[in-house]
């Protein structure tokens, strides 16, 4: 395209619709779609939070108990509350999507969507029971 | 020659550890962020959890799980930005700052963990 077009009076508007920065406000499914993508904000929040747990750990029992102290603070118990609400979100519409996006073949057929949607279910499950059993000694 | 995009990969990295943290956040918030600080269940004594860090096993779960959710968190954070509130003349800086964040977060955990095993 010529770079250097002379000026016209009448110079085509361009078909590009201004979008607002609020769109994802104007659906509820928009907003379930944002709220979708913010869940990664408190998926980084926790892993921080493990990250520090961790350094505790790694400082001594001194360490770990001033950790322990700290995340009973009001704050971060309503932080990790409503983390909680997202994680359990970000599970759920993640493996929803995952049938779309992972085909596995038993022999000619495709496994259809409902039996990987409930293998990643029981996956959760176990895994969930485990870490459970693991951190209470039940 | 065939330019080589990274977003397949980094792609790869977000949808595993959307998965990894899927699995595994939500049980470990209900406990170390809710249970354990309101004192609706023990927190494990420290020998006891350095005893299980210092497994090979739990070790490597700990790694894959801190470091697929930091990128995990960097992919969809960087999109989010550019697509949900549209800013785009920084989507670089943006790119650089969230898998850097990433990439530094993985290597504490690997420090820590190979400290702690």
């Amino acid at each position: 395209m010529d770079q250097n077009h002379a000026y016209t009076a009448y110079h085509p508007r361009w078909l590009r619709p201004h979008v607002s920065t609020y769109w994802w406000l104007e659906k509820p499914a928009y907003l379930a779609f944002i709220l979708r993508e913010g869940s990664c904000m408190f998926v980084a929040w926790f892993t921080v939070y493990l990250l520090l747990l961790l350094r505790a750990i790694q400082q001594g029992q001194a360490a770990y108990e001033a950790f322990l102290a700290w995340s009973a603070g009001p704050v971060v118990v309503l932080v990790n509350i409503v983390s909680f609400a997202f994680l359990i979100f970000h599970a759920i519409t993640f493996f929803q999507a995952a049938p779309q996006a992972m085909v596995v073949h038993v022999g000619h057929r495709r496994l259809p969507a409902r039996v990987l949607l409930a293998a990643h279910y029981a996956a959760w499950a176990a895994a969930s029971i485990v870490v459970f059993w693991l951190l209470t000694g039940a | 020659m065939i330019k080589r995009h990274p977003e397949p990969v980094l792609w790869m990295l977000f949808s595993a550890g959307g998965v990894v943290s899927a699995m595994l956040l939500p049980v470990l918030v209900l406990l170390f962020g809710v249970a354990f600080p309101l004192g609706l269940l023990d927190p494990p004594d420290y020998a006891q959890l350095s005893a299980l860090l210092a497994n090979p096993l739990t070790g490597l779960v700990m790694f894959s799980l801190c470091a697929l959710s930091l990128f995990h968190w960097a992919h969809r954070f960087r999109h989010t930005l550019y697509d949900g509130l549209q800013i785009k003349h920084l989507n670089e800086v943006i790119a650089i700052v969230s898998y850097g964040a990433a990439v530094a977060g993985s290597t504490l955990a690997a420090y820590l963990l190979w400290q702690l095993s």
